[in-house]
């Protein structure tokens, strides 16, 4: 690989970057060049990778992820690691150890979460793309949010290996971007097979975004426009979903009912994996290093109190409960049922629609501080939740502004059809394109 | 209380001989490196890795199942077991719960009623093992502890079986039935340290269940056992009650000893490992062969070599003593057979044993030599077990050894004929050296001539056949009186 190395100093006014890489190397390819910000969930061989906490302070991955290696293959430079819900864990950005990302489009916001510090880089135009991570909505909501393109994959089409698990059976690493065309291109280079996530699917992603969606089936959840849903929000939408319609796609009224217990179940895995995913962080091997001469059982209890902020804290001792001998049934397993009763009622809907469209967040951002009560920021993950619990693919792109802040369009489509969603959202770009 | 109301069931952890780990490309063999060298960021569970499947472990285990007559069940799955340990990286272990990859199945073992008794499996199931820990001092004073995770990730496989022995000594048959069979199938190394550990279950009929846990020796299991029986029986005898409890085996002191309640309290809260696919094997198993096992090995080594039933038992309940035999005996038109059954079987499997050395030690041809030795009347029986320790103890002491002619013509061993003029020579002598011995004889004692042969033979160095001493010795008597 020619080594090169492009100078980025970026006016990071929204604390986007928890590391920002000065003087990055690049090679030849598809990326040659091109400065992309890394969610600080993915591994970076000789860059700190803290996932925006203190538990981690001071790690250094000795490997990168298998999607870093794939960027770095292809070109692109490694332009810094992004600021994040802690683990993962939140819709806003606010819950990072190191303070939150502000919104670039009114920096009395949130940009969304996790992927915030992801989503502000590319809309603050620090960056041209951006990896982020998706386990609950953290790639859509912030691009909604911040008025990018964020595309959530299949699970299974990106490796996972090397993604800090917060919640191994839900999340995807996804790319982030301005354009449909760059998120498509960055996606071109993720995808694919990987023998050391086994999870993962040899399913190349090589496409290029066609426009044309005549006769394209789309169908329009009715709970996707139901109750919690700004009004603004979904008019917004649904003039864009008649945009598509001009463009020769015919709409179809649906529902999925198994909405209604999707956000429970929801809460449940997530919780339950990732009191498992976070039990290793107790300061023998890496990160926080218990400064103590206490046993070992008391080093650890002193290590993650110190470590983990208030939301982490919580998720884990919900996810304790959640899997304890006598709740298992009661919890995690009735959460199995509803999660696969969420993917029987995709699989009848994509039966007879090909893809499914309706609002990417519930509202627009929230102002700093807005979501102070857990519950109310679980409740705004209604909308994406879905399509991590059955695994298929699904894309945000701006749809117009609601009091001046952007609003997204999600498209949701079959397993491994990520170039379909693709394509919608291509079209609607194009034809809304100034 | 008889035998027949002990009650025991085992779980048994078995290293499989893989060459790399259970979910990563490190190798198994660790064992003469320095700590944490056969470690990658997999097996050191750090943040972002993820688990792949070792096939050859799953094959291996499989090997396993089906030599039990185990059913393997068609769909797998790993589960994930969390507690907090520092040997433990990613604070659970990758192993399987409620989909275990086989079911049911049974080892056969000689009861102690000396029948042959098929004791039922519960299950096998596949899992990683963890790191270890290494103490400075003591693990309850010492002032630290370090982390060793060149183990963490090797493949195990854990047989559980219903608790069906009925002794200490059939626990100990059935371990050594599950050695002998894993080492056939070229999935196990018993020699390597820590490649076998050990949960016992037992009971006297009518009382609580005891567990004893993490016993690494295979005496060890029969020991521990021993002393529970003791102790469990000592408790009823003195109207006690037996307490349901875990205790550990403290093999320096031969005893088991409660364990902290606290240690007990753990709950894993088990759940599907979403890192792995369920394992899916049922294409594979027309792909898993069987070598001969050791129960068609023993018939075949009565039929064969014409062995014992007790010598072919022996011999083929160790894969390289069985492997040894029929080195030995290759070639040799079945001449060497009985005396080659007969001398590893008892007296090579004891001075081994008395050295603590393996079979390895010796060259089935130096051994076979040394029975042709013997076949040839060449020495004597007393002298082929000497020569068999010279030949031992120079390996031992790491010093080229020598064949069996060597030794025998060094040491002048070859057995002396009568007319041998040394031989003679001795026994005049011991006619001139005991007189006393020499009137007892005369007088008609019963046993001076026993004594006469005897002290010959001492100045021989045995390699007088003790038959043609004793015709020698009388003759020689008769000589001096007249």
């Amino acid at each position: 690989m020619a080594e090169h190395t492009i100078s980025f100093n970026p006016d990071d006014r929204y604390n986007a970057f928890l590391k920002v890489c000065e003087k990055p190397s690049f090679g030849e390819g598809k990326l040659a060049g091109t400065a992309i910000a890394v969610k600080d969930n993915i591994s970076t061989q000789g860059i700190e990778t803290t996932c925006a906490s203190k538990i981690l302070k001071g790690y250094v991955p000795p490997y990168d992820a298998h999607a870093v290696a794939l960027i770095k293959n292809a070109g692109a430079a490694i332009a810094g690691k992004t600021n994040m819900d802690e683990f993962g864990m939140g819709s806003t950005t606010e819950n990072s150890a190191f303070g939150p990302t502000l919104n670039p489009c009114d920096v009395s916001r949130v940009p969304g979460g996790s992927s915030g510090g992801s989503a502000a880089a590319v809309a603050g135009g620090m960056v041209r793309m951006a990896l982020g991570t998706d386990t609950g909505g953290s790639i859509r909501c912030p691009a909604a949010f911040c008025g990018i393109v964020g595309l959530k994959p299949t699970y299974g089409r990106v490796s996972r290996y090397g993604l800090i698990a917060y919640a191994n059976s839900l999340e995807t690493i996804g790319p982030m971007a301005k354009t449909v065309s760059d998120v498509s291109l960055l996606m071109s280079v993720i995808a694919g097979h990987d023998r050391k996530d086994t999870t993962s699917y040899d399913k190349p992603y090589n496409h290029t975004p066609s426009a044309d969606i005549k006769g394209l089936r789309i169908g329009i959840p009715e709970e996707y426009f139901g109750k919690g849903v700004d009004p603004e929000v979904a008019a917004s939408v649904r003039r864009a979903i008649s945009r598509l319609e001009e463009l020769g796609a015919v709409t179809v009224p649906c529902s999925t009912p198994s909405m209604e217990y999707a956000l429970a179940a929801y809460y449940v895995i997530c919780t339950s994996e990732a009191s498992s995913n976070l039990a290793r962080f107790d300061g023998v091997r890496y990160g926080l290093v218990a400064d103590s001469k206490k046993s070992w059982h008391a080093a650890y209890q002193e290590i993650r109190k110190q470590g983990f902020g208030p939301e982490v804290r919580r998720r884990i001792m919900l996810g304790t409960f959640a899997l304890s001998s006598g709740y298992y049934g009661k919890y995690y397993a009735k959460a199995q049922v509803a999660r696969e009763n969420v993917r029987k009622d995709f699989a009848r809907l994509f039966y007879e629609v090909d893809v499914l469209c309706g609002p990417t967040m519930p509202t627009i951002a929230f102002k700093l501080g807005e979501k102070s009560d857990p519950l109310s920021m679980y409740l705004s993950d209604i909308l994406t939740v879905p399509v991590n619990l059955a695994g298929i693919p699904a894309i945000s792109v701006p749809c117009g502004r609601v009091q001046g802040m952007p609003v997204g369009l999600q498209v949701m489509g079959r397993p491994f059809e990520d170039e379909r969603v693709i394509d919608v959202a291509y079209a609607y770009e194009q034809a809304v394109k100034p | 209380m008889i035998d027949a109301d002990i009650i025991v069931g085992l779980e048994v952890h078995c290293q499989l001989d893989t060459k790399s780990k259970l979910f990563c490309g490190c190798s198994t063999d660790y064992r003469n490196d320095g700590p944490n060298t056969h470690v990658c960021p997999v097996c050191l569970g750090l943040p972002g890795t993820m688990p792949a499947l070792n096939k050859r472990a799953i094959e291996y285990a499989m090997k396993v199942a089906k030599a039990f007559n185990c059913t393997i069940t068609a769909e797998s799955e790993f589960s994930r077991k969390n507690y907090f340990y520092p040997d433990l990286d990613k604070a659970y272990q990758i192993t399987q719960y409620d989909k275990p990859l086989a079911d049911g199945g049974y080892v056969e073992i000689e009861g102690d009623d000396g029948k042959e008794r098929k004791i039922q499996l519960t299950r096998i199931h596949v899992e990683e093992d963890p790191g270890r820990l290494v103490h400075m001092g003591n693990a309850e004073r010492g002032r630290y502890s370090l982390v060793d995770y060149n183990r963490a990730g090797i493949p195990l496989i854990e047989i559980v079986s219903e608790p069906e022995m009925r002794s200490p000594k059939e626990a100990r048959k059935f371990l050594n039935k599950l050695r002998a069979t894993l080492e056939y199938l070229g999935v196990f190394d018993s020699e390597k340290e820590g490649s076998l550990r050990v949960d016992a279950n037992i009971s006297l009929r009518g009382s609580e269940r005891v567990e004893i846990k993490n016993i690494t020796s295979y005496k060890g299991v029969e020991k521990a056992l021993t002393f529970e029986v003791t102790r469990q029986k000592n408790l009823i005898r003195r109207g006690l009650k037996v307490e349901r409890e875990t205790r550990h085996f403290l093999e320096a002191r031969g005893i088991t000893q409660s364990a902290r309640s606290k240690e007990l309290e753990n709950d894993y809260r088990y759940f599907p490992e979403p890192d792995l696919r369920p394992l899916r094997v049922q294409s594979w198993i027309k792909d898993i062969s069987l070598p001969e096992l050791p129960d068609a090995r023993r018939e075949r080594f009565v039929q064969q070599y014409g062995c014992s039933l007790n010598h072919a038992r022996t011999l083929t309940g160790e894969l390289k003593m069985a492997n040894f035999l029929e080195a030995v005996v290759a070639g040799e038109n079945g001449g060497l057979c009985d005396l080659a059954a007969t001398w590893i079987a008892d007296t090579l499997a004891g001075e081994l044993n008395y050295r603590s050395m393996n079979i390895d030690a010796l060259s089935p041809k130096n051994f076979a030599g040394l029975l042709h030795l013997l076949k040839a009347g060449t020495i004597t029986d007393k002298s082929a077990v000497e020569v068999l320790r010279v030949m031992l103890d120079e390996r031992m002491k790491g010093e080229p050894v020598e064949t069996p002619d060597a030794v025998v013509a060094r040491l002048n061993l070859a057995k002396t004929t009568g007319d041998d003029s040394a031989l003679l020579a001795a026994v005049n002598a011991v006619i001139a050296e005991n007189t006393k011995a020499v009137e007892d004889y005369r007088a008609g004692k019963n046993g001076a001539l026993n004594f006469l042969v005897g002290q010959t033979m001492k100045k021989t160095r045995g390699r007088a056949d003790p038959g043609e001493l004793n015709r020698m010795m009388v003759e020689a008597l008769k000589k001096a009186e007249q």
